[in-house]
């Protein structure tokens, strides 16, 4: 079926069939590999894009739901001011190990600062609750969420 | 004056892998790609009678057993897992076949219709009833003093039982690998520890010269050791099949496949019998370790010495009888994860003294340091502590840090505390340095360096630890040395990257080029300087009677855990855990943490919610909804803190990391739900329904 949609800013229409799931969609179509597989059930978060500004796994999104929707991946996120805020303070915690959870976590960092500039420590852990990580233990990923709410004075 | 080396630097692969620009196996793109899909075994143990393929549409193959050129075993310490089933299949998951071609949907549509007829065979499906059958793959023993007459002489002996767990790796970028046989070489990329290994697998498999095959890691999503061998089978599978079909061939793992099929930590039981003096203190003991190493051998030999070894922990028991064995059962095959057998026998040692000590009517912690190693102590294995322990000083500090004696002592039920001591063996065990010889090479080209080593970066931290002792130790900016493409044509082999011995053995390695270049700097525009392993002289190792150093140096530790169990649904909330370490020096200071509070988490996943069970021989948890890691609502507090004793032949004087912090958390999670919960813990991990049943059962 012909779907139209937002992707990256820019306005798409493509054929494609309803129950494609968004994650393919975007990595096989568009070619946006930022957006990682990690178990295709949505439990792990590596494939979580925006639509419409909220967080969601790209794995459990058929293709016929982002009908109209604006679906923005790190290849457009990575561009913005918020971006660098949440990249510099990545690197300064120790919010990276591996990395194939990051870009979803980079994303889930986004949603939750969008929705709460000020997050409390238990806000962060609720936040990132639909995101696995296997190297970190999360006490470094809290730390680069917290350092960019507080630098990051206006930019959400 | 320079900063300090442990003065934290950013990451050098970070900015592209926060971007998402970084490409994982699964983002690469090969001209005229094809994809495989594994058939695999439905049975736990069957004779293949006959396997019924359908009419393949063109473009589309399929790869099996008649398919391996050379010898269809995968090449590790023991080689007898097959590439492709041949006979019999002898565990559910093992790979049978796989069917390739240019399209994903048609791969599927094929395999669903390939019928095998299979003859079933009577499995041995667990530990006890391999022990009982004697299915023994690997049977090791050691001993010091003279245990009987020391038993003899025991005024209270103590028997106990500890049980573990299987743990999956949950890598979150599941296993992936790429073959491409082009210009007479087969080119194989992939997520891998140990791209030697995979090589060494290679020849063998497809009866090819090291010279024309190249084995190139790809950015790598995490491996904890479930990619040290087993990335060998899937790069033997994928070669295999691009000789077949003259395309490259892509083989990646879905998370149920992965977990179903892939090498998990060993589930062990391990016995004990303590003899005690008059004065309650352990005079002998004699341990009995057994490990489940599933349907294949490969690499549990290794994982069942450093399990032995490890096993009086750091403690120093003047008499030991001491066994190992391997078991043979109808399942996946065990193998290396982080910690390789260490952390199964150092819970049940640091739960055996924590529960006699409890028995006794003696604190928990006094009774442990009453038996603790100190320099100048003979190990297990007849070896020395040449440094000094500095765990008197780690205990104080831990126990500052966690007020651990004063909560000890409050005792309200449902909230705990308990405290770990432990050690790793820093690099191989025993001769291993010696067999591998590691070799690395640095390379001046002008103003830049290139360093040229086979140890991969798998997240822990190794490409900005060894790139900064290398700027370090020439005293140049760190974007002035340059680290070569892991790929076997164009590296030395430094040995593989595990055994917490990359930073301990290669960064020493490259700390030592490092110095000559720098005396040589101004010789010529263009300098190659290689240094290859040499094992200190002052240490002894005999293989065969296992007496010796089985370990060159040790770092440290102790862990502080506090839970609170809710008193209906016995769920254990890890409150906090303070850890100090002695890692020797910090090359640097964030990566370090960074290890750190992995391996804790990890272990202390491995200690409650991670719970895998089989049932005649198949998977109970086989994807991420029943199988549950550790969540961001999980992770406990951690605060970390390190005494440094510096190890005199370590880069800079750093010891090892990587596996130690996950060996220290579980027994101090177990200690505190036994303090929390006033039951003995002899077994993890630990569910709520078992804890409710003990609670009842003894209180």
């Amino acid at each position: 079926m012909k779907i139209d949609f937002i992707l990256n800013n820019q306005s798409q229409t493509i054929d494609v069939h309803p129950a494609r799931r968004l994650l393919d969609l975007l990595r096989e179509d568009f070619g946006l590999t930022s957006v990682k597989e990690g178990c295709g059930e949505g439990e792990c978060g590596a494939c979580v894009v925006l639509m419409d500004g909220k967080a969601v796994n790209s794995c459990l999104v058929p293709a016929g739901n982002i009908i109209g929707k604006s679906i923005v991946t790190l290849e457009s996120f990575k561009k913005t001011e918020r971006y660098k805020m949440i990249e510099s303070c990545f690197l300064e915690a120790g919010s990276v190990q591996c990395g194939f959870c990051t870009p979803g976590i980079v994303i889930a960092t986004e949603s939750l600062l969008t929705e709460n500039p000020n997050p409390t420590d238990e806000e962060i852990k609720e936040g990132l609750s639909g995101n696995l990580c296997r190297c970190t233990g999360y006490n470094m990923i809290f730390k680069g969420i917290h350092l960019a709410a507080e630098r990051g004075n206006g930019l959400w | 004056m320079k900063d300090s080396i442990s003065k934290p630097i950013q990451r050098v692969d970070g900015p592209a892998k926060i971007s998402g620009e970084a490409k994982y196996i699964n983002d690469m793109h090969f001209e005229n790609q094809l994809f495989a899909k594994t058939l695999r075994s439905d049975r736990v143990k069957a004779r293949i009678i006959s396997i019924r393929r359908p009419e393949l549409p063109d473009g589309f193959f399929i790869v099996d057993k008649d398919d391996v050129p050379g010898i269809n075993r995968m090449r590790t310490v023991v080689s007898d897992h097959p590439i492709f089933a041949e006979d019999t299949v002898e565990y559910i998951g093992q790979p049978i076949l796989l069917v390739v071609g240019p399209e994903r949907e048609t791969i599927y549509n094929i395999l669903t219709h390939i019928v095998v007829d299979y003859e079933d065979i009577e499995p041995l499906l667990t530990l006890e009833e391999a022990e009982a059958n004697s299915t023994v793959f690997t049977d090791y023993h050691y001993d010091k003093g003279n245990p009987a007459k020391a038993f003899a002489a025991a005024v209270k002996i103590i028997e106990d039982e500890y049980r573990t767990g299987y743990q999956e790796h949950v890598y979150l970028e599941p296993q992936g690998m790429t073959g491409d046989f082009r210009d007479g070489t087969m080119f194989v990329y992939g997520s891998m520890q140990c791209p030697f290994y995979a090589e060494g697998a290679l020849t063998e498999a497809l009866n090819l010269d090291a010279n024309h095959i190249r084995v190139i890691q790809t950015v790598t999503g995490g491996a904890f050791g479930g990619k040290e061998e087993f990335p060998s089978l899937t790069a033997c599978q994928v070669a295999v099949a691009s000789l077949k079909t003259k395309q490259p061939v892509t083989l990646i793992y879905d998370r149920d496949e992965d977990i179903i099929s892939s090498t998990k930590r060993h589930p062990s039981i391990v016995r004990y019998k303590a003899a005690l003096n008059k004065n309650d203190d352990i005079i002998a003991l004699d341990i009995d370790v057994l490990l489940d190493a599933g349907a294949y051998n490969g690499l549990s030999p290794v994982v069942l010495q450093r399990a032995i070894f490890s096993a009086t922990g750091v403690y120093n028991f003047p008499h030991l009888n001491v066994r190992g064995r391997n078991f043979m059962t109808n399942k996946v095959p065990s193998g290396a994860y982080r910690g390789f057998g260490a952390p199964q026998t150092i819970f049940g040692t640091e739960m055996l003294l924590h529960n006699i000590a409890i028995k006794l009517g003696v604190d928990p912690l006094d009774y442990k340091m009453r038996h603790m190693l100190k320099r100048g102590d003979a190990t297990c294995t007849g070896g020395q502590i040449r440094d000094v322990v500095k765990l008197p000083e780690i205990i104080q500090k831990v126990t500052e840090m966690s007020n651990y004696r004063e909560k000890f002592q409050a005792g309200e039920k449902y909230k705990g505390i308990g405290i770990s001591l432990f050690l790793h063996g820093c690099g191989f065990t025993g001769n291993g340095e010696q067999m591998i010889k590691g070799k690395i090479i640095l390379k001046k080209n002008g103003e830049t360096v290139i360093l040229k080593v086979s140890s991969t970066e798998m997240g822990q931290g190794a490409e900005t630890v060894l790139r900064k002792i290398v700027a370090y130790s020439l005293d140049i900016p760190l974007e002035q040395v340059k680290y070569e493409s892991v790929d076997t044509g164009l590296i030395p082999d430094s040995g593989p990257t595990v055994a917490s011995r990359t930073t301990m053995i290669v960064g020493g390695l490259l700390q030592q080029a490092s110095l000559e270049l720098k005396d040589r700097w101004d010789e010529t525009e263009n300098i190659e300087v290689s240094k290859s392993y040499k094992h200190p002289d002052f240490l002894e190792w005999n293989n065969d009677t296992f007496r010796g150093d089985a370990y060159p140096v040790y770092s440290w530790g102790a862990n502080v855990a506090e839970v609170a169990i809710d008193p209906v649904t016995y769920e254990i909330d890890v409150k906090k855990i303070w850890a100090v370490y002695d890692v020797g020096l910090l090359i640097d200071e964030t990566t370090l943490r960074g290890q750190m509070q992995g391996g804790i988490a990890q272990g202390i996943g491995w200690a409650t919610i991670e719970v895998m069970e089989t049932d005649n021989g198949r998977l109970l948890q086989k994807n991420l909804t029943d199988y549950k890691v550790p969540t961001s609502m999980d992770a406990p507090l951690v605060e970390c803190e390190f005494i440094s004793q510096p190890y005199e032949f370590g880069p800079f004087g750093a010891k090892c990391a990587g596996e130690l912090p996950f060996v220290g958390a579980p027994p101090a999670v177990a200690a505190a739900v036994s303090n929390a919960l006033r039951i003995p813990i002899t077994s993890i991990p630990l569910t709520p329904e078992n804890l409710m049943e003990m609670d009842r059962y003894e209180n």
